[in-house]
């Protein structure tokens, strides 16, 4: 017997006695497959239901980027199911969905778009030579059509339902052939999101909402320094406190373990504790800032030297830009769902219900932090309320499980809004420093950059964003990037590198087109006239975006390129300063993704990509003594409604490999709208978050 | 402890909780109504919207003494099959993308709805700026309020 089947069985009988009152007793897998025969499984990705039912399994995390969407879409182009009978589940970590699960990089199309579709083409063709068996004809005179085999010579059906169980039976077949671009029936054609029925009545399970029998809540008190410790820990007050059951020590802080999240978080506000702050605290914003200023001076030409590599090609050109200087803040990711994770730690399994994006690395977490054999460790995947590369981190979950192992029974950890803010893996704050030369006729020849900030994730992650122009005609042409690492944490944040070195380098590609009398346009065009793919988007943005067509007075225009994710994104911002608040009226967007799954989810990514990176020219994260100075969305600034533009998307046709899109619009807006100030009002903005002064 | 009658989604009930428990914690863990959400605490990001004798409500920030009497409506009781029509036109323009925010999102467009039938564009910005969608699905949020104000005129006020 499964245990897991034991369990669910035993809550819906459960759920039943206990009334009308728990009508929202969620299983933590509101298991479709489970009730059904394992023998109608096809293979990882399909199972067809006896009543016709398919059953996708969706292997990657849903964060509201449309994989659930996108993934059905490649499996069923091939099944030949009928895309009103799907049902989609996540099945949690298995060895059969490749080596490491997760989602990130925009990366899941792009990663399955052969795989899944090679996956739904066998399915089908077990279900066509089941139909075949049956009738005692050539597997060549059926055919699949919309849920049902189709003999071709009678006309008889049968639905994939009446054939599951026969094909689950049949040897899968391998090297079924997928269908040409041209053939495709799904993909590319606007496909409305299989997730939003559940997601507009409230039924849809994020982590956050998994409710298990005798489950506790509990909340986490850290060191407000990071890298702190607990000193001295007095918690009477704390465990008088009603509903709360217990008070432990973990790695992180002191956990409050109660019977509901409130009382968890009432008992935390009772605990006095002394904490060894360590080494962090000794830094402020302003003594980080001089760190990356001294930094930068290790690529300074030495005194008394002669001249190097590309300080040579600046002194030799014909008129030189002094260095200027731009700088980003810190940024937290601030998804709408806090952190939070169920884990419920047994003496000889585990079993984890949470929203990641990185399915595998969150196994291994629990195993370690349980003590643990990876195999006794299952993880049960629930929708994501946002990510944008937090939940690529796994410090929660591994909390949680250590929470849950003092306990034996299941325990909920939530994080508030404040923990979130105070202790995310922060977009890393960033200084730039850009020293550039013209040619005689006013066209940049050579261009130096150096950065310094805290390096993360991968090598190239501090320095992308400036690769885009590697290919252009510079005489010379470096970038250069200085770790400083004072102890705050940082990590991917969506779009990585790109965010910050994309407002950089577009923004100061402007000054050296205004310097040389150039246009900005004009600029790029002769930039990038090595890649016919970007300078296609940029002649179509051009062209929508009617660029060099007079504005009303006080109203600009401003470009930025980008080349991240396998795509191509091309952004032109019209904006203006009024009363000394900046307006931004309308954003043309071309992208160029390759061959496009889900043009609807395109769009949408798009836009919501755009969203994401405007709420960088307003928020910012300042440290004081080694903690966060913000605390929720009244101190941490995000877009609102109200100051969203009109955003018109275009996509370029194209056949060519499916390149990322949830990431590909982040990087361009904040250098389009900063551009966009600078034509508008002349004043140019190299420092985030835009503050009222540099537009006055 | 004290025993707090209301009316939550059509039907009578009474929860025996700490007078100052939030409502959203009321719903969310002791009756296990998950479709409200916790978004900050501090009634700053609306996603734990809900109707108060009609009127949007941050739950977060309402003890559950206050709610004594009245009436609750959640986006579990806004309608029984996704019907009402802000439902509906958010299904029609596929506004969710995460979806976290959307119950809040929904009990906040409801609302508007209810007291301007037609909104115009600055209404929408009034009723809905401090509901935050992090996803930044705005544009869609806007096109499903004028939608759903043209079913709910079509079918007949609701």
């Amino acid at each position: 017997m499964n245990p897991a089947l034991n369990r669910r069985t035993f809550l819906r009988t459960g759920v039943r006695a206990a009334g009308g009152l728990l009508l929202g007793f969620h299983l933590p897998e509101r298991g479709l497959s489970a009730d059904m025969p394992a023998a109608n499984k096809l293979n990882a990705f399909v199972l067809v239901g006896n009543d016709d039912a398919v059953t996708l399994f969706i292997h990657k995390a849903e964060m509201g980027q449309g994989t659930v969407t996108s993934l059905s879409m490649l499996l069923a182009e091939e099944l030949e199911c009928d895309w009103q009978k799907i049902r989609t589940e996540f099945p949690g970590v298995h060895s059969a969905y490749g080596g490491v699960q997760c989602v990130g990089g925009s990366q899941s199309v792009r990663s399955c778009y052969y795989s899944l579709r090679e996956a739904g083409a066998a399915a089908r063709e077990m279900l066509l030579q089941a139909a075949a068996q049956k009738w005692g004809v050539a597997r060549t005179a059926c055919r699949a059509e919309n849920g049902c085999v189709i003999n071709t010579a009678t006309g008889a059906q049968l639905t994939y339902g009446n054939l599951a169980e026969d094909a689950a039976k049949l040897r899968a077949p391998i090297d079924v052939p997928v269908k040409s671009f041209s053939e495709f029936k799904i993909v590319g054609k606007p496909m409305r999101r299989l997730d939003t029925p559940g997601k507009v009545d409230g039924s849809i399970v994020f982590g956050i909402d998994v409710r298990l029998p005798h489950m506790l809540h509990a909340v986490v008190q850290r060191c407000p320094v990071f890298g702190g410790t607990v000193g001295r820990l007095d918690d009477a007050k704390a465990q008088a406190t009603p509903g709360v059951k217990k008070i432990v020590n973990i790695s992180s802080g002191v956990a409050v373990i109660a019977v509901s999240t409130w009382a968890a978080m009432e008992g935390r506000r009772n605990l006095a504790i002394e904490w060894n702050e360590g080494e962090v605290a000794a830094f402020s914003t302003p003594d980080i800032t001089r760190a990356f200023a001294t930094a930068m001076k290790t690529h300074d030409p030495v005194p008394g030297l002669p001249l190097m590599g590309i300080d040579r090609w600046l002194a030799d050109t014909a008129k030189r830009l002094d260095a200027v200087v731009y700088q980003v803040p810190y940024l937290a990711h601030a998804p709408m769902e806090p952190l939070n994770c169920t884990a419920w730690v047994k003496a000889d399994a585990a079993e984890v219900w949470a929203s990641t994006q990185v399915q595998s690395s969150a196994r291994e977490i629990a195993a370690r932090k349980s003590g643990l054999p990876l195999e006794k460790v299952q993880i049960h995947t629930q929708y994501l309320g946002g990510s944008f590369g937090r939940r690529g981190a796994v410090d929660y979950i591994g909390e949680a499980v250590e929470v849950a192992k003092s306990v034996g029974v299941p325990v909920k950890l939530t994080w508030s809004r404040e923990d979130d803010m105070q202790h995310d893996t922060y977009r890393p704050a960033s200084y730039c420093r850009c020293i550039s030369g013209l040619d005689a006729d006013g066209w940049p020849a050579a261009w130096k950059v150096t950065l310094a900030g805290t390096r993360f994730s991968d090598s190239d992650a501090a320095t992308e964003g400036f690769n885009l122009y590697t290919g252009a005609k510079f005489s010379g042409y470096t970038y250069l990037h200085r770790n400083v690492d004072p102890g705050i944490p940082v990590g991917c944040w969506r779009s990585r590198g790109y965010s910050q070195n994309t407002f950089f380098a577009e923004c100061y590609l402007d000054e050296m087109a205004y310097a040389g009398g150039k246009d900005p346009m004009e600029l790029r065009r002769r930039l990038v006239a090595y890649n016919p793919r970007l300078r296609n988007a940029l002649e179509l943005a051009a062209e929508k975006a009617e660029w060099g067509k007079p504005l009303p007075a006080g109203r600009g225009r401003g470009v930025s390129l980008v080349n991240n994710v396998g795509s191509y994104t091309v952004q032109i911002a019209e904006v203006a300063v009024e009363n000394g608040k900046l307006k931004v009226h309308r954003v043309i967007c071309v992208v160029d993704c390759g061959a496009v799954i889900n043009p609807a989810g395109v769009v949408q990514q798009i836009r919501s990509g755009i969203a994401y990176g405007l709420s960088a020219l307003k928020g910012g994260i300042t440290i004081k003594n080694g903690r966060v100075e913000q605390s929720n969305f009244h101190d941490y600034e995000v877009i609102r409604i109200d100051e969203m533009p009109t955003i018109d998307v275009h996509i370029m046709p194209s056949t060519d490999p499916p390149g990322g899109i949830g990431e590909a619009s982040t990087p361009g807006i904040a250098p389009a709208v900063c551009n966009a100030i600078f034509a508008a009002t002349g004043k140019r903005i190299r420092q985030l978050p835009i503050r009222a002064e540099d537009l006055a | 402890m004290a025993v707090v009658r209301f009316t939550l989604n059509g039907k009578l009930l009474a929860v025996e909780v700490a007078p100052a428990m939030p409502l959203l914690w009321v719903l969310r863990d002791t009756l296990g109504i998950t479709g409200t959400k916790f978004g900050c605490g501090m009634g700053l990001c609306g996603a734990c919207t809900v109707h108060i004798d009609g009127l949007p409500q941050r739950s977060c920030v309402t003890p559950i003494s206050d709610v004594a009497g009245k009436t609750v409506t959640t986006i579990e009781g806004l309608s029984p099959d996704r019907s009402h029509p802000v439902q509906r036109a958010w299904i029609e323009e596929d506004v969710p993308q995460c979806g976290y925010c959307q119950s809040g999102q929904i009990m906040s467009a409801a609302a508007l709805l209810a007291k301007t039938p037609n909104p115009t564009d600055a209404d929408i910005d009034t009723a809905m700026r401090n509901n935050i969608c992090r996803c930044g699905a705005y544009e869609q949020i806007r096109r499903a309020i004028h939608r759903a104000a043209q079913l709910r005129c079509a079918g007949g006020a609701r």
